[in-house]
């Protein structure tokens, strides 16, 4: 919650900062804005008061705002809202680590090794025209409802990506560097860590924070099927006990959650690039 | 998310060639070690990962004889109908939307904020909404697909007409253009290569998300041999869903890119 907090507050001057030098009456557009949310929310709450639509398919915001608080202080499916949180992210940080780990070095040895990649390239294209989420079945059939499972859709996810990035980042890095540091006497795993990926880092970066999201989606699916905890489990238990407000409540969890993690993620990004300009 | 987006277009612009005499060979070295692990070394066992005969055997009952309520031209028609319908919907109304927003900034002012707010919710979250509203039948699986869709194609359209050369716009105007020829022959040609890239990964998410969707619960489709096959425990058939979905997907892409030299004919490289 800490770590949300702070993203939001260190974004909010530079989205500020964007604002003010793009548009010039900033008061129009806060104006607008503000507008744009009143249509959706006001909407929304009209919608679900007038009756027009039973409560059960469409609660109101404010039935949905009271149903985050209920299911943060009273256990549903389990735990509360806070502990199937918890309980997602760390399959996620899990599959995300991994995907990193095998990922980038892979990409990396492809970009720099013409053997390497010509060996891998053609299976690795084929894999990953596969769905992330069409892993499941294998996945249940593998690992059954253990933690395997949703960590392979995870990092199935999240592999590409950081393969792809990687590989770009290490074609990228001018040829007389790499010869010069290996006439040098540099091994293979010092030319991996030393320079291969420093060269590498803005693209290795922009690569982790596009595997950061689909990762997060695709935990999303996994645990709408085969877990017995975290926030899509929360979500299908609402579904089958037709509770609108849960389902709701559980996509607010998600939508913040990817949110804070995608500000994050930038942050890094940002503060890194600037580093490798100084 | 334009940085994103032109990574993953570098990507799969620059990627070499899988045709070629070495990727031939890599092929065949996986199938030759998929054929001796399940066979003869007996490393995986058959009710882990089929072997190449199981594989080709789920094929062939699922061409001739049918799996999960109907044969694989039922199954497969079912779930792309369903991805063109709403891939088509979407881009449309996607595609609109990004440049009614690029071309009026009190347009933008008004919906970006609110579209913001929704875009970090996953497809796949929706999923569950959507069967509560409208069932296990397709009207859920269109929703989902169209939602899917619909913000790649919103952002990337407007990222490629905020990206049009102001230059370009100021000589179409000296020159005496109209609005309406402005945003016909200035604007969205100038903007196409971004709105395809937002179609193409438009296109991946309907797959992924039509697949979710189905394997969550629906009456046919693609996902839907998939949800039976590992209920049914069918490594096999697991195995050959997954490869049709795979085609599936690169079918569709191909078929998208033929579109996009047709639409872009100055951009042949």
């Amino acid at each position: 919650m800490t770590t949300l907090s702070n993203a939001a507050n260190a974004t909010a001057p530079k989205a500020a900062r964007r604002m003010r030098r793009r548009l010039p009456g900033i008061g129009e557009s806060l104006v607008l804005s503000l507008a744009g949310f009143a249509i959706l929310f006001g909407g929304w709450w009209l919608l679900a008061r007038s009756g027009l639509v039973p409560e059960q398919v469409l609660p109101g915001p404010d039935a949905v705002l009271a149903e985050i608080l209920h299911l943060m202080r009273t256990p549903f499916a389990g735990s509360t809202l806070q502990m199937h949180l918890l309980s997602s992210i760390g399959r996620y940080l899990m599959g995300l680590a991994l995907a990193v780990a095998v990922g980038l070095p892979l990409g990396l040895l492809m970009g720099w090794s013409r053997r390497v990649e010509r060996a891998i390239s053609p299976v690795f294209e084929a894999l990953r025209f596969i769905a992330p989420i069409a892993w499941l079945p294998f996945a249940t059939l593998w690992f059954g409802t253990g933690i395997g499972g949703p960590i392979l859709i995870i990092f199935s996810g999240a592999f590409p990506p950081c393969v792809i990035n990687a590989y770009y980042g290490a074609k990228l890095i001018p040829t007389p560097i790499l010869e010069a540091s290996r006439t040098l006497g540099a091994s293979s795993l010092r030319m991996l860590t030393d320079v291969l990926a420093p060269g590498a880092l803005p693209s290795i970066i922009a690569g982790v924070r596009i595997a950061a999201g689909i990762g997060w989606q695709s935990l999303v699916g996994a645990e709408l099927i085969v877990v017995s905890s975290g926030v899509g489990y929360l979500m299908m238990q609402g579904q089958t006990n037709l509770s609108t407000a849960v389902v709701m409540a559980g996509m607010a969890a998600i939508g913040v959650t990817g949110f804070a993690i995608d500000v994050l993620l930038r942050l890094i990004e940002s503060r890194i690039q600037k580093g490798a300009l100084a | 998310m334009a940085q994103a987006v032109r990574a993953g277009r570098r990507g799969r612009a620059g990627m070499p060639q899988v045709v070629s005499r070495g990727g031939l060979l890599s092929f065949l070295v996986v199938l030759g070690l998929w054929a001796l692990a399940t066979g003869p070394l007996d490393l995986v066992g058959p009710a882990r990962f089929p072997s190449p005969a199981d594989f080709w055997q789920s094929g062939v009952q699922i061409v001739t004889r049918g799996y999960a309520g109907g044969t694989l031209l039922t199954q497969v028609w079912h779930s792309l109908r369903l991805v063109l319908f709403g891939f088509v919907v979407a881009s449309a109304t996607g595609v609109g939307l990004g440049l009614l927003m690029g071309l009026s900034p009190r347009a933008e002012k008004l919906i970006n904020p609110t579209f913001l707010l929704l875009r970090p919710i996953p497809p796949l979250a929706w999923i569950p909404l959507a069967i509560l509203w409208f069932g296990l039948g397709d009207a859920a699986k269109i929703f989902v697909i169209w939602y899917a869709a619909f913000v790649p194609s919103v952002i990337n359209t407007l990222t490629g007409v905020r990206g049009v050369d102001r230059t370009i716009l100021s000589a179409a105007e000296v020159h005496g253009a109209s609005r309406s020829q402005l945003v016909r022959d200035v604007v969205i040609p100038a903007a196409l290569p971004m709105i395809f890239t937002g179609l193409r990964l438009s296109l991946q998410a309907c797959w992924t998300t039509l697949v979710a969707a189905e394997l969550v619960g629906a009456f046919f489709g693609i996902g839907r041999v998939l949800m039976t096959a590992s209920q049914d425990v069918n490594p096999g058939m697991i195995l050959f869903a997954m490869v049709c979905v795979a085609i599936l997907g690169a079918g569709t892409t191909w078929l998208l890119g033929t579109l996009e030299r047709r639409a872009m004919p100055w951009r042949q490289a």
